[in-house]
């Protein structure tokens, strides 16, 4: 059992981590523009794309470091010539392009790499069990993926609270027209940003990509779930992504890793039921297989019960 | 006296006719479509047309009308199509005597349960929480529905079988052509209801609240219990054009309530135009007819949606309907004449243009996807060999001398544009 408990929170804080890379990019974009980027998982995958085929020249280590660049100047791109276009005819339409932009993305993904799983994997000096305990082994790699995102964290806490680039993203955030009367460039810090947030959902591809496997619905899985968090946490709060990214990526782990069933409870209670009623799927529902459906439970119950998240301040 | 009753007797006269006119057209067209079109695949996109025209109005009651974003849409469509299967196993079943072609029903009261069940919470607010919260919800479901096996059916789905209710005089819908028939009615039934909806007041405060929410509460509305009568009226259709689905395919799956049937519904309307009430017919419509014949001829027909449907959002918000609808004026001035010849100097060149850019696209897939040593393609009943210079350097010259003539025709079409439509411009150039 203990094993089992201390297994399943290491992974699920190496998910945790993993889904705050791209949650603080979406959360950071949402504060500044009230847009809730759909393409965001997007440019997570193109990070893997880009990661694989450079990956496959150069080597898996200068894939890390320009694959990421590459997506954020990407995002910048789509920033400067398709979202600052399309705010003129509203959130609605702004919405409604992230949404076609990552149907898009999708497609062009599959028409230049196809539609199977690519075999992008990690480096070689990563390929070994860190540690041993229990019998199990915990791969090297993940204790990689562990220390990027920690590092991760780490300086984009330290830029946007001590340096004076943070400084003016936050009074941007605050107060845009203020800030722009100041002499700053709002427009540039928008699509800065947004480029930088790219480039962290296409660095969390990178690193995710040889972990959970690089085929085109890699985007798919992960969106929602990035949603998810950015909701519970509390739209445009980093805070909130931070300790949501880690609630889910632990829920996730831990609801596989136990396998109780309704059934056990009604075993314990001493209460039988009808094997064949239409309500047998009910009773027999084990904690595996609802695990999918529980961050998105606890969305629609955020939503319901405290529509600002959990750290949020204002109403989405 | 005699005036009076004159002119109101021409007031009313002249509207019964613009009133039901385009109804009486549609009802017709309709009826002959079969006739026209009487192939089998011909019948089969027509089934599939009527379906997507109901989910993609019903979709338009709550985006177009009622301004709220939906990405969980499919969530009525779906449950609305499960049902009605149920019941059709039921009627094989005997446990009860139902006409079959009434059967949607069903499909539609579980959307409106649904609906109300849903909406009750999630019209509460409208913008990024209700998109949110239909997000979640659709996703929800998506998921409950690998896992309530014994009313979704897993993966495989609930199959029916529709020839097994009381026949209609003699039709037990055997044929597709009858099927054909049955979607139009309801077609026909639906749009009239929505369209009817969208002109009561209900349907009226729907546009109110969505234009200026507070505004509407100052005259005295609740701008939530308004979008949730919206919301419910929605879910509701799109629980019929599920259980059509059901009857016409005979089966119902998972796919028919995830996201991607929710984005799906969302690209129709959006190309339509959502700012008109045919505006989704048309999206339906052209959808269709896209997924249909271009993937007879394409596999990246998935690819031409995704750029068309995000050029659509950058540059033409207001659809398909609306780039009709922007020549009215023109139309009224009777100079849309004027436009015929400026839209054919742009027009050829433009296909030329995506001709070529398509070509381009092709052959590139052609050349990855396919084995080494098979270098013919056909295109468009075109045979060529990929490996040799010439067909690339057709398709450059066709996109680069189109690209370049879309330029150069640019500014007389704006020219003719804007005379057209120019009230003060004299008659001289029309």
């Amino acid at each position: 059992m203990f094993e089992l408990v201390f297994f399943s929170l290491l992974n699920g804080i190496v998910t945790g981590l993993l889904l705050f890379m791209l949650a603080s990019g979406l959360t950071l974009i949402f504060s500044m523009m009230g847009v809730l980027n759909f393409a965001h998982a997007s440019f997570y995958m193109l990070g893997a794309y880009f990661a694989y085929t450079i990956s496959a020249y150069l080597g898996f280590w200068i894939g890390l470091i320009v694959a990421p660049v590459l997506v954020g100047l990407l995002g910048a791109l789509v920033e400067r010539y398709g979202l600052r276009y399309v705010h003129r005819w509203g959130h609605v339409a702004e919405l409604i392009f992230t949404f076609g932009l990552a149907f898009l993305i999708e497609e062009v993904v599959q028409f230049i790499w196809g539609k199977d799983t690519k075999a992008y994997h990690e480096p070689e000096i990563l390929q070994f069990p860190l540690f041993t305990f229990f019998g199990q082994n915990f791969p090297a790699y993940k204790a990689f993926m562990l220390l990027i995102s920690i590092a991760i964290f780490i300086m984009l806490l330290l830029i946007l609270t001590r340096s004076r680039v943070g400084l003016i993203i936050q009074a941007a955030i605050h107060k845009p027209n203020m800030t722009a009367m100041l002499g700053h460039n709002v427009p540039l810090v928008f699509m800065g940003v947004f480029g930088v947030g790219c480039a962290l959902a296409g660095l969390a591809g990178v690193i995710a990509g040889p972990a959970l496997g690089t085929f085109p619905g890699m985007a798919v899985v992960l969106g929602s779930i990035v949603f998810v968090i950015v909701v519970v946490g509390g739209l445009g709060s980093l805070t909130g992504a931070f300790v949501a990214s880690l609630i889910i990526g632990l829920l996730q782990t831990f609801a596989i890793a136990l396998d109780y069933s309704v059934n056990d409870i009604l075993t314990a209670f001493n209460i039988s039921f009808d094997a064949d009623s239409a309500l047998r799927d009910l009773w027999s529902l084990s904690l595996p297989q609802i695990a999918p459906i529980l961050p998105y439970l606890l969305l629609v119950l955020v939503l319901i019960f405290r529509p600002m998240g959990l750290f949020g301040n204002r109403e989405t | 006296m005699s005036e009076i009753t004159k002119t109101s007797a021409a007031t009313v006269s002249t509207p019964a006719l613009k009133r039901y006119g385009p109804w009486i057209g549609f009802l017709i067209v309709l009826l002959i479509l079969p006739y026209i079109f009487s192939s089998n695949v011909g019948v089969y996109t027509m089934n599939l047309m009527g379906i997507f025209i109901i989910f993609a109005l019903s979709y338009n009651m709550l985006l177009g009308q009622g301004g709220m974003l939906s990405f969980g849409h499919a969530v009525y469509f779906g449950l609305g199509g499960f049902m009605s299967v149920h019941f059709m196993n039921y009627l094989e079943d005997g446990s009860f005597v139902f006409p079959m072609w009434l059967l949607p029903i069903f499909g539609g009261a579980i959307g409106l349960v649904f609906a109300i069940i849903i909406g009750s919470f999630s019209t509460r607010r409208a913008g990024t929480v209700f998109a949110m919260i239909s997000l979640g919800v659709g996703e929800l479901m998506a998921a409950s529905s690998l896992i309530f096996v014994a009313f979704f059916g897993g993966e495989e789905g609930v199959s029916g079988d529709r020839t097994m209710g009381p026949p209609l005089f003699g039709v037990n819908f055997g044929q597709d052509v009858q099927v054909y028939y049955l979607i139009a009615a309801w077609v026909f039934v639906t749009v009239m209801l929505m369209y009817l909806f969208s002109r009561t007041p209900a349907g009226r405060l729907a546009n109110a609240v969505r234009d200026n929410a507070e505004r509407a509460e100052f005259i005295g509305y609740s701008q939530r219990k308004v979008r949730f009568v919206s919301f419910c009226a929605s879910g509701f259709f799109a629980g019929i054009a599920g259980g059509l689905f059901a009857i016409n395919f005979e089966i119902v799956t998972e796919e028919n309530l995830n996201a991607l049937t929710s984005g799906v519904v969302l690209l129709m309307a959006y190309i339509g135009g959502v700012g008109f009430f045919i505006g989704p017919i048309v999206g339906a419509v052209l959808f269709t007819l896209l997924q249909s014949i271009l993937s007879n001829y394409t596999d990246i027909w998935q690819l031409y949606v995704g750029v068309m449907f995000v050029l659509t959002v950058m540059f033409v918000p207001q659809g398909l309907t609306g780039i009709m609808m922007m020549h009215t004026p023109a139309w009224r001035m009777k100079r849309v004449g004027g436009l015929v010849v400026p839209y054919i100097r742009m027009g050829v060149p433009a296909l030329a243009m995506l001709a070529g850019i398509a070509g381009f696209l092709e052959m590139i897939h052609h050349v990855r996807g396919s084995p080494a040593d098979e270098t013919m393609m056909s295109l468009m009943g075109i045979e060529f060999s990929t490996h040799s210079i010439m067909p690339w350097v057709t398709v450059a010259v066709l996109a680069l001398v189109g690209g370049y003539l879309v330029r150069n025709q640019a500014p007389q079409l704006k020219e003719a544009w804007e005379t057209a439509n120019n009230p003060d411009a004299g008659g001289k150039e029309a």
